[in-house]
């Protein structure tokens, strides 16, 4: 039995991941850590995408809001002194939830186009709401006086620490976005994006499951959210920002769309050239954003499509 | 209360807004409806155009040169990304074109920090133009009613274009069936070409005409281009009469609800709260209404495609 070159790149990657904090401790170099814990919270608010955008076909250009609506819940509840990880993380996942399911509702009446000029025009609101909220720092964010607390089951303020539960719910996240695509919900979801008037006419009522999709991923993006308040002790509108949604699309889209982990490595990558260009030049963009023009004219189905590619001209594919 | 001069005054500024909008939102929805391309690059065009026309103002001491070198140069821009990368976006999905598109926001904003810098540019108003007309004691200042006409003028130009013309023609036609359009020996890719040209045109001219009332600075393409996305979604893509409606409409309703909301929230809350909710609640007032709109129209007010 041979591995396909997905499972090999995913098993690779992960194992680079859980080595990340002896290299930090091993060259002195803390930034390490804090890099590798950016890499894989970004992997999950990715991962939740994919699953609207790369199995449902719902283009959404305001998936970090919900990331955004996440680190907002734990950065409020600090605030009112609530510090009780037991009651922020779940709060969040369920405002998350709520959200995603008032924008979903709206938003899936469209299609198209106008999905995605929606999607990103409520998440627009959502950041010019947090710009206006003054009791909540406004434009300037809203620092974490301390992180979310776990009455001694993990000290998130102890970064390896941190970065390990991190790791953890990414796998975890995989292992439930694997589950979810090969369920029949998911056939349904993918049904839908290739043919929804089949699917409707087979019996489906594809609107709520497109609907209960979109929900799932915003829980899921909120998780990425929660850790990101946790991870860099802030919360700012930024977050909701929509060239954040565009990231977390590029991502998605260098790794491979509809391809289960490909949103990891995309991540992964995304970081990388990040660190890389803006290590050659202050104005890394003025490269950056002619190589994502050339991804998209050449480099369809991202990296592990690519892999996938050659594995089928090799002819061992399926 | 309410001061009815004060009223009357943002009202004429909502209008002058929404004129900026509508001239934004037409080339944006004839290139979608039209080439059924997203071309988020569209508020790049409109940053470009201004910083262009302010540094020529500036170092030629006039507004008029600097109007006159923006709109061809950012002309030229717009058809340099038509030959080189849209065109291959045609056949495309959305996501290939909102992500290419994407990318050259990025490109554009590093590249103008890069020439000028991370501050913008202020630029002044001719001196003739910085005046005021009194119209029932209220001063509406001579620069604003300029723009009002010049976007009614271009709204005029684009009605005689669409419908009356064999451009226009051919415009509609290529919207409704491109391949046969082509088999009737028409170069319909020159066609596109001189749409997404005009539509650059346009947004440089806003950005020309929005620089000496908010000054040109990285990023104004991007706040704008939503609020211009808005417009479409509500007027109806492709619709140029849905894009003048919707973006009057947005123009009025945002500067309005910025004066007026906290007055009216006043009414029925303590002052505190209104004061609190009221720039929250103006800043998401336009997005309400789309939500609005879709919920009752989902392919918007003047809907192109099915008239």
């Amino acid at each position: 039995m041979s591995l396909s070159r997905e499972t090999i790149v995913v098993i690779i990657t992960f194992a680079l991941l859980a080595i990340v904090p002896f290299i930090a401790s091993l060259t002195e170099v803390p930034f390490y850590l804090d890099l590798g814990r950016r890499m894989m919270i970004l992997a999950i608010g990715a991962l939740s995408l994919n699953l609207i955008m790369g199995y449902g076909g719902m283009i959404s250009f305001g998936h970090a809001v919900f990331v955004g609506i996440g680190a907002y819940v734990v950065g409020i509840c600090a605030e009112h002194e609530i510090v009780s990880g037991f009651i922020q993380w779940p709060l969040a996942l369920i405002v998350c939830a709520a959200f995603a399911f008032i924008f979903g509702a709206i938003s899936l009446r469209t299609r198209g186009v106008y999905f995605i000029m929606i999607t990103l025009a409520l998440a627009q609101m959502m950041y010019f709401l947090g710009v206006s909220l003054d009791r909540y720092g406004g434009d300037d964010g809203l620092p974490l006086i301390e992180p979310s607390n776990f009455s001694g089951l993990i000290d998130l303020s102890e970064k390896t620490s941190l970065y390990y539960l991190v790791f953890v719910l990414l796998l975890l996240c995989l292992w439930i976005c694997k589950r979810l695509v090969n369920s029949r919900f998911g056939m349904v979801i993918q049904g839908a994006r290739s043919n929804e008037a089949r699917m409707q006419a087979i019996g489906f009522p594809t609107y709520r499951y497109q609907l209960t999709a979109f929900v799932i991923a915003g829980a899921m993006a909120g998780l990425a959210g929660v850790l990101l308040a946790n991870h860099t002790d802030f919360v700012n509108p930024d977050m909701m920002h929509w060239t954040r949604s565009g990231d977390l699309i590029i991502m998605v889209l260098l790794g491979g769309m509809g391809s289960l982990a490909g949103p990891v490595v995309g991540a992964l990558v995304f970081i990388l050239l990040e660190e890389a260009l803006s290590g050659i030049t202050e104005y890394w963009q003025l490269i950056f954003g002619p190589f994502l023009i050339l991804v998209v004219l050449f480099a369809r189905g991202g990296l592990l499509g690519f892999l996938e590619k050659r594995k089928t001209s090799e002819g061992e594919g399926d | 209360m309410v001061d009815p001069h004060l009223l009357f005054e943002q009202l004429f500024n909502g209008i002058q807004y929404g004129i900026l909008l509508f001239l934004l939102a037409a080339g944006l929805t004839l290139v979608f409806g039209i080439m059924d391309l997203m071309n988020l690059a569209h508020g790049s065009l409109y940053m470009l155009g201004a910083y262009i026309a302010a540094t020529v103002t500036l170092a030629a001491d006039s507004f008029l040169l600097g109007i006159a070198v923006a709109l061809p140069a950012t002309l030229f821009v717009g058809i340099l990304l038509e030959v080189i990368v849209l065109r291959k976006l045609y056949d495309r999905g959305h996501l290939d074109q909102v992500l290419a598109t994407f990318g050259m926001i990025l490109f554009f904003n590093e590249l103008v920090r890069l020439i000028w810098g991370p501050a913008g540019i202020e630029v002044p108003l001719p001196v003739v133009l910085n005046a005021s007309l009194t119209l029932f004691d209220i001063p509406l200042p001579v620069y604003r009613i300029l723009v009002i006409g010049v976007g009614l003028a271009v709204a005029a130009f684009l009605y005689v274009l669409v419908v009356k013309t064999k451009v226009g023609m051919l415009i509609r036609a290529g919207a409704s069936n491109r391949e046969m359009v082509g088999a009737l020996g028409i170069d319909i890719k020159k066609v596109f070409t001189l749409v997404f040209g005009l539509g650059a045109a346009l947004a440089a001219l806003a950005g020309v005409m929005a620089g000496p009332i908010f000054a040109a600075t990285i990023g104004m393409g991007e706040n704008i281009l939503i609020q211009v996305l808005v417009v479409i979604v509500i007027g109806g893509i492709g619709s140029i009469r849905g894009a003048f409606v919707g973006a009057l409409l947005i123009g009025v309703i945002e500067i309005l609800g910025r004066s007026f909301l906290d007055d009216l929230f006043k009414l029925f809350l303590p002052v505190n709260a209104a004061e609190t909710a009221a720039p929250a609640a103006a800043s998401m007032l336009i997005y309400i209404l789309m939500a609005g709109v879709l919920f009752f129209r989902p392919q918007g007010l003047f809907p192109a495609r099915s008239g």
